[in-house]
């Protein structure tokens, strides 16, 4: 097994997700045979291969920009409408900076 | 008449002579989730307020002579990773267990504007993640014509309720199959046009380069019509294509004699025998309606799990990154700081599949992984598309199965993940290279009569109306009969 617990420790902290010890130790082996079979692409030569980071190449290009005017949006009563805490029309989160 | 079993062109003749009204279509299929929905749980949610506001809307064009809108009257079933206004979106997510839409999604606004009714949210697996409907954070939604049995996956609910006549047609969403695998284990019709035909403007994102919402129906002329209706340039989704949408049910009756039908020999290895059987006589048919069927090759295709579940991971991690117990969703209720609450916010409201993806995802991402996994990806995912396009050099047409597998019991598959990605690979491949694809029924599992095996048939981009030709010519030569 080429993935260690520390490993999945580590995505997991990247990713913000708190794990319990039985789901690290349940998606240990299950990631490690996922990434396992992944390696099969390493059997391919892709020196001069263009990632593909486009889909849509195949239709005629978008304007994909448009003109920078003014339109109707959220007001904040609708941006706050699903919010958990909201109040003081902002979206409420634990304290970030210390007071001293 | 049996309000539930008509097709869009049935509801539209029954409403012009006034043989029914779109409030009784509207009611029937109520009454018919009221009473088999026990069962299949299909739907997450209904909006009978929103369906009969809109039923008695076309029901005044009616009584007024004036003329009706393409999809009048059409009860409709929506998934629920598709927004709808002031109604409850949850992804079948306990993240999301209670937010509610702020807006339309583009296909649902223009499917109204058309004149559909929309019953109600269909279930999926969570974020649309799964090929078997088992990872809703709700409930599994069982296969009518075998409750025992999956409904396939992720639009497993938008399936079955087509498939159980508890709507006429639905939208799903197809990232790497989830339209096209539940189309096949339900019996029905689904359907994923190129990528950027359909706008995915309210569409919850889960892998935005593989993302589509496509139609589900129980034939092909009815989801040519509702896919004309959702297709075409949004400028609110900047990678919709800017490409005429045609009148594909104006095209459907094309013959398709000449047509070339490419055979891809990749598809048929570890392929159930049965399904395998069912196939062989469906290029037969396509040969006996004149069809040059032709023998390809499309040699990447083994590597198509390994990419695809490279690049959807990869998105996935980065678009859920948005769930964090801010502005909307579960916030947990006990956390010590910022980061706690994130973390234990988003290990509460994720199921199991969903962080495994993110996990996953999150991993081929991270520094000293990234050219392995995510850049090798990329372009392996450049190697399969030019399979297709060189393919298209002398086919217009594909057909292959859409499952390797027949519809598979509940609780069977869930332990194994990698398993349960494997049966994708007949799917995965046009979703990587953004071209469109359909399923359609082709006959019966020989030793289980009851399941439906599905067929898959590929065009080039943009080429949807052929495809549509090639598939519609398919169901009226018997094709969804066969045996």
């Amino acid at each position: 097994m080429a993935l260690t617990e520390k490993d999945v420790r580590y995505v997991a902290e990247l990713a913000h997700l708190e794990l319990t010890e039985e789901e690290v130790k349940k998606f240990l082996p299950q990631l490690d045979s996922i990434l396992a079979y992944m390696q099969k692409l390493n059997e391919l030569d892709t020196t001069n291969v263009e990632p593909m980071a486009q889909v849509t190449y195949a239709a005629a290009e978008n304007p994909a920009l448009r003109p920078d005017v003014p339109r109707a949006t959220f007001t904040p009563a609708e941006a706050l409408s699903n919010a958990p805490e909201p109040g003081a029309n902002c979206f409420k989160v634990p304290q970030v900076i210390e007071k001293d | 008449m049996e309000l539930t079993t008509l097709t869009i062109r049935e509801i539209r003749d029954a409403l012009v002579q006034k043989r029914t009204s779109a409030e009784e279509l509207v009611r029937a299929h109520l009454a018919q989730i009221e009473s088999d929905d026990k069962e299949v749980r299909a739907y997450l949610s209904l909006s009978p307020e929103r369906a009969l506001v809109q039923a008695r809307r076309i029901d005044q064009k009616v009584a007024a002579g004036e003329p009706l809108p393409p999809l009048a009257g059409v009860p409709t079933a929506v998934k629920d990773v598709i927004l709808t206004k002031g109604s409850r979106t949850t992804c079948a997510s306990r993240i999301l267990e209670n937010y509610l839409a702020p807006y339309d999604a583009t296909a649902v606004e223009r499917l109204e504007a058309a004149g559909a009714c929309i019953l109600g949210k269909t279930n999926c697996d969570e974020f649309a993640m799964g090929s078997s409907t088992e990872n809703s954070g709700f409930f599994a939604t069982h296969n009518p014509v075998d409750l025992t049995r999956v409904p396939g996956g992720s639009s497993g609910g938008s399936a079955a309720a087509v498939a159980a006549n508890m709507a006429t047609v639905a939208l799903g969403s197809d990232t790497g199959g989830s339209i096209r695998q539940p189309a096949a284990f339900c019996g029905i019709v689904g359907m994923m046009g190129t990528y950027g035909r359909v706008s995915r403007y309210g569409l919850v994102a889960f892998a935005s380069s593989l993302d589509h919402i496509g139609p589900f129906g129980r034939s092909v002329r009815d989801v040519a019509l509702v896919l004309r209706t959702i297709a075409g340039r949004d400028p609110m989704d900047s990678t919709s294509a800017d490409v005429p949408v045609p009148d594909y049910e104006a095209e459907l009756d094309r013959d398709v004699r000449g047509l070339r039908v490419g055979v891809p020999m990749e598809y048929f290895k570890g392929l159930n025998p049965e399904i395998g059987a069912n196939i062989q006589k469906a290029i037969d048919l396509y040969a006996n309606l004149g069809c040059k069927i032709e023998s390809i090759t499309l040699p990447h295709t083994d590597y198509a799990i390994s990419c695809y579940y490279i690049i959807c991971t990869a998105e996935a991690s980065s678009n859920l990154a948005r769930y964090d117990g801010v502005r909307y969703g579960f916030r947990s209720p006990e956390y010590s700081g910022l980061r706690d609450m994130y973390r234990k916010t988003r290990d509460r409201g994720f199921g199991a599949e969903v962080k495994r993806r993110i996990m996953l995802g999150t991993h081929v991402l991270s520094s000293g992984y990234y050219d392995a996994y995510y850049l090798k990806a990329q372009k392996v995912r450049t190697l399969i598309a030019r399979d297709f396009l060189e393919a298209f050099d002398d086919v217009d047409v594909i057909v292959v199965p859409t499952s390797p597998v027949p519809p598979f019991k509940l609780g069977e598959r869930v332990d194994d993940p990698l398993q349960m990605y494997l049966a994708d690979i007949y799917t995965v491949t046009a979703s990587l290279a953004g071209i469109p694809g359909i399923s359609v029924p082709c006959g019966k599992m020989r030793s289980e009569p009851h399941l439906p095996v599905g067929i898959q048939i590929f065009a080039k981009h943009f080429d949807e109306a052929r495809l549509l030709q090639a598939a519609h010519a398919f169901e009226k030569a018997g094709g969804f009969q066969i045996a």
